[in-house]
């Protein structure tokens, strides 16, 4: 395909995503479960990226992943809290006098600030994140691949059990956790449902560029062997830690992010149970794969939270009652599908190859290709690599 | 604190800590062959917590124990042979993300068929009769965990030393392809280990839910992750520094919950793994190993 030709493509799509939104902005209240559905998509699609980093391309199995959220939406969810409704959050134990006066004090500011405050927030707990993902690092890193992944896990779990023990009851509100946390804010004039979706467009791009950069290529080599990477010149500590570091600051930015679109948190949202959910979306993604983890973010979320939702409601069909379908049903359907995308189908949807108009044109081809159980010839001879 | 509030703590941790050894065996013995955190390990002691409610609801305990460690056995060895088998090639993620995922399967599929809302362990009414010894008193299964735990060990470690089939387990671990060479079956050896490890799991999970009263789909996740800190504290591969990491973990968490820091109890064990990690990545009695490029 001509490279005019998939500008043009790409142009198109964005366009008709800019659509799509404006259309879902006009008719918000007619199709709240989808803009919930895709908001939702656009922020595990941060998280599953940014999972796809380490995993994916620079090889540290880290499983870490719901501790650093929990870090970006507590502390989005402290600063973005307005002043008025913090005696009815912190109605149990009260609230801290510091953080009362740091919040009274970001109310008084001029009125362009308070405008920015929630992206502040949300780069804020990012900052924050990453700078204990740095701290952290410096041992952890050192591990190999299960001790860095239960490592990683302890200390998700360490910081879960930080914000909801009771000497933090008047940050953190303790095992109540936080509500009230006002929804997404506007984006430079455009409506507040564009910026989960432009914050995640954004984020990804940047992730993008930094694995198409010379620190990226270094990523894949350490992924690719260790050994053979030092022996090239490539600092292993410093590139694992550029990649942790970086992966922990979008975790938490999606983290913040989730925080406002759930509007209230609890230390319980971030168990292991979420970490698993994302090494899911990046399994079933491909694993080595932005695009396929995008894809499959989105894929997994709507399934999860509306295709498959049949399964948890008990279902006639002409009489007959089809047995199995009860509450809890579609998660086994999930674990099973991760079981068999593990084991029978281990590159997932996109492998470790990345989205491309030269693919996109290739799929008719490809699906005759099943259907015929013939090899399209393009294909055979190399096609997307594995 | 008085010295009998504290002894009595202690006992408490004794016998939590041997529930841990126990589980933490497995851990230790299916890393030392497969190289492979068995994430499911966890899930599968919560399955036999499960296990024992129906099996009691129908048959007296001394035919539901057997029953309850056979059927144990049974899931350990079917989750090998289909989730971790057809990996033995795959890349080390591949086969994690496997293990995950049984853990993931396992605890939905608990809640789906059990529901989330947690059930009543059956009493096995000798278990629960307090003793008393001196000021101190306790149930039967208190006393009773740590003694099982040390004989069971006992034996498992004569079975190690002393038989054909711990032979091979021991060269399995050695060095993976040389013993096949030698004409050991592997898969068979490596369905022993998980054999051993789910029975285990299964005496385990009667002595720690026996004090525990309840069962959830989600009981097995932070016990199996603190007996796998406990497998590395002692370090990994070796099954007495298993079992002193189940004791070390199970009285310091006792004692923390003691002295009111129940919150921290979980992140304790957390930190002492790190500890241990950045100290003596080989654990109190690993063996060093070294990679050759």
């Amino acid at each position: 395909m001509k490279k005019g030709t998939k500008r043009i493509c790409s142009l198109v799509l964005l366009v008709l995503i800019a659509l799509l939104l404006f259309w879902l902005e006009a008719n918000k209240s007619g199709q709240g479960m989808l803009i919930s559905i895709l908001q939702k998509s656009a922020i595990l699609a941060i998280v599953a990226v940014s999972m796809n980093l380490l995993n994916g391309f620079t090889g540290l199995f880290s499983l870490g992943q719901a501790g650093f959220m929990s870090i970006g939406a507590y502390i989005t969810a402290i600063l973005t809290i307005p002043v008025v409704n913090l005696d009815g959050v912190y109605y149990m134990n009260g609230v801290a006098p510091w953080v009362r006066a740091l919040k009274e004090g970001m109310e008084a500011g001029p009125s362009w600030l308070q405008s920015v405050y929630p992206f502040l927030a949300l780069i804020v707990g990012g900052l924050v994140a990453a700078g204990f993902a740095a701290l952290i690092g410096i041992p952890v890193l050192r591990l190999k691949s299960d001790y860095l992944a239960i490592a990683t896990l302890g200390f998700s779990e360490i910081i879960r059990a930080i914000f909801s023990s009771p000497q933090m009851d008047t940050i953190t509100n303790g095992s109540y956790g936080l509500n009230k946390v006002p929804t997404f804010p506007k984006f430079f004039g455009l409506p507040s449902l564009f910026t989960p979706f432009i914050i995640a467009g954004v984020t990804i791009a940047l992730m993008v560029l930094l694995i198409n950069s010379s620190y990226g290529r270094a990523f894949k080599a350490i992924r690719e062997d260790e050994v053979a990477a030092e022996a090239m010149g490539i600092s292993l500590f410093r590139h694992k830690e550029l990649s942790f570091v970086v992966s922990s600051f979008f975790t938490a930015i999606s983290g913040g992010l989730l925080a406002m679109f759930m509007r209230s948190i609890e230390a319980k949202t971030f168990s292991i149970a979420l970490t698993y959910d994302i090494l899911l979306i990046v399994v079933i993604g491909g694993i080595g794969s932005v695009s396929g983890s995008v894809l499959s973010a989105f894929l997994v979320t709507a399934s999860k939270e509306w295709w498959l939702r049949f399964f948890d409601q008990p279902l006639t069909i002409g009489g007959w009652q089809v047995p199995l379908f009860r509450t809890g049903f579609r998660m086994v359907i999930f674990s099973i599908l991760l079981m068999a995308v593990v084991l029978f189908y281990r590159r997932g949807i996109m492998g470790n190859s990345e989205f491309s108009w030269d693919g996109v044109a290739r799929l008719p081809g490809r699906i005759k290709g099943w259907f015929s159980r013939k090899r399209p010839a393009h294909e055979a001879a190399g096609g997307d690599g594995i | 604190m008085s010295l009998t509030t504290i002894l009595q703590h202690c006992l408490t941790g004794i016998s939590l800590g041997g529930a841990y050894a126990l589980i933490a065996i497995g851990y230790t013995m299916v890393y030392g062959i497969l190289r492979l955190i068995n994430f499911a390990h966890g899930d599968i002691f919560m399955m036999a917590g499960y296990f024992m409610i129906f099996a009691m609801a129908s048959f007296p305990w001394q035919v539901a124990i057997p029953l309850v460690i056979v059927g144990t056995i049974v899931m350990g060895v079917v989750i090998e042979r289909v989730a971790y088998k057809p990996l033995r090639t795959a890349p080390r993620m591949s086969i994690m993300i496997s293990a995950i995922g049984v853990s993931y399967l396992l605890q939905n599929l608990a809640t789906y068929l059990f529901t989330a809302i947690p059930r009543g362990y059956p009493e096995i009414p000798f278990l629960k009769k307090i003793f008393h010894i001196g000021a101190l008193s306790a149930s039967l299964v208190t006393f009773l965990t740590p003694v099982l735990t040390i004989l069971l060990v006992i034996f498992l470690m004569l079975l190690i030393k002393k038989t054909k089939v711990g032979m091979a387990m021991r060269a399995v671990s050695k060095d993976f392809e040389t013993s096949q060479l030698m004409g050991i079956k592997i898969n068979n050896i490596i369905s022993a280990t998980f054999v051993i490890g789910s029975a285990l799991a299964a005496v385990g999970s009667i002595l720690y839910f026996t004090d525990r009263m309840s069962v959830t789909p989600f009981s097995g996740t932070l016990p199996g992750l603190k007996c796998f800190v406990a497998a590395v504290f002692g370090g990994i591969g070796s099954i007495p520094g298993a079992v002193v990491g189940g004791f070390v973990i199970g009285i310091a968490e006792t004692l923390l919950v003691a002295m009111g820091y129940s919150t921290f109890s979980d992140a304790f064990t957390f930190l002492l793994l790190i500890v241990m990690l950045l100290f003596r990545p080989t654990g109190l009695f690993g063996e060093k190993s070294t990679d050759k490029v």
